[in-house]
């Protein structure tokens, strides 16, 4: 760093225009050599700006010489330099001056650090596009040798990812090279460079002649394929996709297939997994015939593997393979062929294997059309519908959607409901909130009159659920039936037993009722807003409970905007000003939030509003998780609780404390979430 | 696989208490047969088959460890690829799927291996076989090669302890008694550990493979090759960055030992690489490092800990600060122990001017009593060492936190500027000032 000078030497280091505002880049370089890592790493960052304020020649001369120097940084450090490095190009004066770049680049590719030496790759390939075609010979590729036939496996991983970006640009005397170099790093006896080849075979393919294609990359292919580690032989399965997709049918059959069928049943379960996983990519990738000869014959043996996860991965794929099948004869091919198998499927031992299936076997119906379906899936899905396994059950019923299309889905009702009930009243609260997720799906599909007569009750049951994640998922979805059943169903069914609950013993269930109110006013209207519910929650005002009471200032915030101006004056503007009077720190809090908003709506009116008003003595939140709980009890602090409750509820409130809206103001907590999961 | 292999009718063989059975000079063919007969492989997921023919195959597995172990002779020249093709077919195998589907060897019951009961008198006979007095490596080495090793160094990734157990004296008999192995067996003992740091993090096997490094490690001659200072440069140091450090870093702590006592010129590398990979956000493992870290200084030379008092104690420092006060008191420590004390003292002109701001300052600030107790130890024992520099630095404690301050503003107006210039020259990239 001799030659980039620190601050002792002031500006003139900067650009040597005596400009004096350039010395902050000067102390920004000498903040390089930092103690403190962080330090280091802001300035890391602005390296762009150092290099701006430079100049190209400096930056070519000093400063990437004092960056190849510092190389020995912590991994942090090094990963923004090989990010920073990769945009440098225009920095150092454009696509002729590339190759300075190529030395820091090439000591951040034999990092030991995965992460850095990836990102110092991922920077190569950039810069490679930006060198001609000269220099990418006389600087990239000697790189590239260099790295391939480094010491440490380090530099001989990074240089497998190098080779497609500078062979097409190459000579054909160095493609030979190129091509050899990659050859050995195939047969390397690290396995992590066997591995980082065989993963950059297929890209490495594309980009050479069809011949050396046959002639080189296949006998590797091979190979890589027949590894004594089943880390390699699965990626040599990826590669697989790509060569099949240079070669003509012949090729493939002659060249690939002998290999991918060997992978197909290869004594790793691994690689039968993977060979799974990528099912439909290779099936296009081999054309309809040998699909039709070779993999579905795979695929059979795939459904019945004897490790639960390569069956899972290929029930997986049954949808897909049946949708890609040639349209000529796939009927007969699906119920012939892969029909049988899954019917094992859906009684398998394992959950994820079925959980896998009826994630996709609804998918089904519309391939084989209306009756196959009511023959012989639909028992399959009644089946899946009464497994013991809550996941089976959500899967085939978050994909009831394909089934209607094809058959409606009152073939399904019957069996439909008793499924959802079990899910709505299951034990885990998950389970419980997946599935009202899917009630408005299910709404729409099954019609208003079902839902009202088997569905609503359970609706209504979840908003006094005891979890409060499930209470809002129930507030959300009322509002998502009422945006697709309209406004009169919502005022006959919905807002009645909403607002009888405003009277309930229990205040969770009267925020409840705030709750429903917020989600419901905008879907339901003016009208009914205004003359049913506004009434509801200007009554609420006078609650015992705070947290009830600067709710209603919340909700009358919410609604506002759809009430009209003679409303939020005579009625709400009252209201709220007397609860910005409230003896409570938060009540008065938030009714002065929902004051200034109000009031920005009928700007002509003249409301008080003090923002230095806003409460924050310290302390004076804690208090409300001594409030009483039930009704009845007087709403005065009861302080020597505090000790008591400082143990249990401190410690779960503290995190919430930090999820806390900037805009809440300082010291106000969102009580209502914490209280109502208690 | 079909157990329709077993078809010989059960007969004893000789070693056993039924040895009268077979005259002595059939018995050698028997072995061989039995050793065929244990070449079948049952299911024993499906516990209710085949249950005849798995409890035979047990019972000949034992009497097939009774004869090695007592009789003479019996290890021909011929029995040896059969014991090895024996033992191949039965414990190499794709170790299946974990059960839990991240399985967390802290958190989780491991699965057990259910053909256990074979396995484990597989293992067993194995074992005898290798440490039989009549055996010879040199016929041995035909059949366990490189790729017998490469498989049996895979299983070690098995979840059941009790085989890990046995390849862990299985394999470190191979070590003792195959030479041409032993550099084989490094590398990929290597691979896995690199594999492990740099690709899957996950790899059940770890803690035994160190054991047999740790007793490699000491018995490697003097002075050392640069292939074992590059494994534990670059393979060692790095394996304590791994998430699951805890269930392996005893037997990782005492590699790194082994190594130091071994040659105490590589304790400047082994400190910084430890500073390096020093935990940011785990106080769990920054407890182990220091654990680690302290069995390091009691073998420390003087001349060595010269070299690296500075940038240790600066982590020191920071430790003794931490707001985890398990950390705090594990660093505290290091100031009972009467090693590390000497040397401080020793050196207390370099190092008290790196603790004292930091102890200065808890000694005031930390939440937890026990550890400003400790801390008031720590001070008074430098006071005792050297007063007078001791005085100096509480007389410039004002002075130097205020001059810190003073930088950080600095700083913080550095970076205002910064902003400030790129915003001008943005402007006047763009043209809306004039250059």
């Amino acid at each position: 760093m001799a030659g980039v000078a620190g601050p002792a030497t002031g500006s003139g280091a900067a650009g040597g225009d005596g400009d004096d505002s350039l010395y902050p880049i000067a102390v920004l370089i000498d903040e390089l050599r930092n103690e403190d890592v962080q330090l280091r790493l802001n300035s890391i960052k602005k390296l762009s700006t150092i290099a701006l304020a430079l100049g190209v020649e400096r930056t070519r001369t000093e400063l990437l010489p004092f960056l190849t120097d510092t190389i020995y940084d912590e991994d942090e450090v090094l990963l923004a330099l090989a990010e920073q490095l990769g945009n440098f190009t225009g920095l150092v004066g454009g696509p002729d001056f590339a190759h300075c770049l190529l030395p820091p680049l090439e000591s951040l590719a034999t990092v030991e650090e995965t992460v850095v030496r990836d990102k110092a790759v991922e920077s190569l390939r950039q810069i490679s596009q930006e060198h001609t075609p000269v220099a990418l010979e006389a600087h990239f590729v000697p790189l590239v040798k260099r790295l391939a036939s480094g010491d440490w496996f380090t530099s001989r991983t990074s240089a497998c990812g190098l080779f497609s970006v500078c062979y097409p640009r190459a000579s054909i005397a160095v493609k030979g090279e190129i091509r050899q170099y990659f050859r050995s790093l195939c047969s390397d006896d690290t396995p992590m460079v066997r591995r980082a080849a065989a993963s950059k075979l297929g890209e490495f393919a594309k980009v050479l002649e069809l011949d050396s294609v046959k002639s080189e990359i296949v006998p590797l292919f091979t190979n890589l394929a027949s590894d004594e580690q089943d880390s390699v032989r699965l990626l040599a399965v990826e590669a697989c996709v790509s060569i099949a997709q240079l070669l003509s049918q012949d090729d493939i059959e002659a060249l690939v297939m002998p290999t991918l069928r060997q992978a197909a049943e290869d004594k790793s379960w691994r690689v039968r997994y993977m060979v799974a996983d990528k099912f439909s990519e290779l099936q296009k990738a081999v054309g309809p015939k040998i699909t039709l000869n070779d993999l579905i014959p795979a695929f059979q043996n795939l459904l019945k593997d004897c490790e639960a996860e390569v069956r899972a991965a290929a029930a997986h794929k049954v949808k897909e393979l049946c949708e890609n099948l040639p349209m000529e004869g796939r009927e007969t091919m699906i119920m012939n062929q892969i029909l049988p198998y899954i019917k094992e499927l859906v009684s398998d031992t394992n959950q994820h294997v079925k959980s896998a299936l009826a994630s996709v076997i609804m998918g089904l119906s519309t391939i084989l059309g209306k009756e196959n379906t009511i023959e012989h899936l639909l028992p399959l899905f009644l089946a899946q519908l009464k497994d013991e396994c809550p996941e089976v059950r959500l899967n085939i019923i978050s994909n009831l959607d394909c089934v209607n299309e094809v058959i409606g889905i009152r073939q399904l009702s019957q069996s439909l409901l008793p499924a959802i009930v079990e899910l709505a009243e299951d034990a885990k609260w998950r389970v419980r909130l997946a599935i009202i997720e899917y009630m408005p799906l299910l709404a729409g599909q099954l019609g208003v009159e079902f839902f009202d007569e088997k569905l609503n009750s359970l609706c209504m049951a979840w908003l006094v659920d005891h979890v409060y994640a499930i209470r809002e998922a129930a507030t959300n979805n009322l509002m998502k039936l009422v945006q697709k059943f309209g406004t009169e169903w919502a005022q006959n069914t919905i807002v009645p037993k909403v607002l009888v609950m405003a009277n309930d013993p229990n205040y969770l269930h009267r925020m409840t009722t705030l709750f429903c109110i917020n989600a419901l006013s905008e879907a339901c209207g003016q009208e009914i807003t205004t003359k049913q519910m506004l009434p509801i929650v200007l009554k609420m005002a006078g609650d015992q409970v705070a947290n009830v009471r600067f709710n209603v200032a919340k909700s009358l915030q919410k609604i506002g905007p759809i009430l009209d101006t003679d409303a939020l004056q005579e009625e709400v503007k009252p209201v709220l000003q007397k609860l910005g009077q409230d003896e409570d720190m938060d009540v008065k809090y938030f009714a002065q939030e929902a004051i200034s908003a109000v009031a920005q709506r009928l700007r002509k009116l003249d409301f008080p509003v003090k923002d230095s008003e806003e409460p924050s003595a310290p302390g004076a939140d804690k208090n409300h998780f001594l409030r009483p709980r039930g009704p009845g009890e007087d709403t005065g602090k009861v302080l020597p609780l505090i000790s008591r409750h400082k143990e249990t509820e401190w410690l779960e409130w503290l995190p919430r404390r930090q999820q806390r809206q900037p805009s809440l103001g300082v010291q106000v907590q969102p009580r209502d979430q914490h209280i109502s999961c208690t | 696989m079909s157990p329709g292999g077993l078809q010989l009718p059960p007969v004893s063989l000789g070693g056993s208490p039924r040895s009268t059975d077979v005259p002595s000079s059939e018995q050698p063919e028997l072995f061989l047969k039995k050793l065929q007969q244990c070449c079948v492989i049952f299911d024993f997921m499906d516990t209710l088959s085949d249950l005849k023919m798995k409890e035979y195959k047990r019972s000949t597995l034992n009497e097939l460890v009774d004869y090695i172990t007592i009789s003479r002779g019996c290890l021909t020249e011929q029995t040896y690829p059969e014991v090895v093709r024996m033992v191949s077919c039965n414990i190499f195998r794709t170790l299946p799927p974990s059960d839990s589907n991240e399985f967390d060897p802290e958190e989780d019951e491991p699965t057990l291996e259910a053909s256990w009961p074979h396995l484990q008198l597989v293992y067993e006979f194995f074992i005898r076989f290798l440490e039989s007095q009549e055996f010879q490596p040199s016929i041995a080495k035909k059949y366990i090669d490189q790729k017998f090793v490469l498989q049996l160094l895979e299983l070690f990734d098995s979840e059941d302890p009790r085989e890990r157990d046995y390849l862990k004296t299985v394999l470190h008999r191979i070590y003792g008694k195959f030479l041409g192995l032993r550099a084989f067996i490094r590398k990929q003992i290597n691979n896995i550990f690199l594999r492990f740091v740099y690709e899957t993090e996950h790899f059940n096997g770890v803690a035994e493979l160190l054991e047999i490094l740790g007793s490699i490690i000491n018995g490697f001659a003097l002075p050392l090759k640069a292939e074992h200072k590059q494994f534990l440069v670059k393979v060692l140091i790095p394996l304590h960055t791994v998430r699951s450090l805890s269930l392996f870093h005893a037997q990782l702590a005492y590699c790194i030992v082994q190594f130091l006592e071994k040659d105490p010129s590589l304790t400047e590398p082994v400190i910084r690489g430890l500073m390096k990979f020093w935990p940011k956000t785990c106080s769990q493992k920054e407890v182990m490092f220091l654990g680690e870290l302290e069995e390091i200084l009691d073998v420390i030379e003087p001349s060595q800990f010269v070299k690296i008092q500075e940038p240790l104690f600066k982590q020191i420092a920071k430790c003794v600060s931490s707001p985890h006060f398990q950390v705090a008191e594990r660093a505290l420590y290091y100031w009972n122990n009467e090693y590390i004390m000497s040397l401080i003292e020793e050196n207390s002109n370099v190092i008290l001017p790196i603790m004292f701001s930091s102890l200065y300052r808890i000694s005031k600030e930390h939440w937890n009593p026990a550890i400003v107790a400790l801390v008031y130890n720590v001070l008074k024992a430098f006071m005792e060492m050297n007063s007078t520099m001791f005085d100096e630095l509480t007389a410039t404690y004002k002075s130097d936190r205020q001059r810190e301050k003073k930088k950080e503003k600095e700083r913080e107006e550095l970076w205002k500027k910064l902003e400030d210039l790129e915003l001008k020259r943005g402007l006047r990239r763009d043209g809306i000032i004039p250059t």
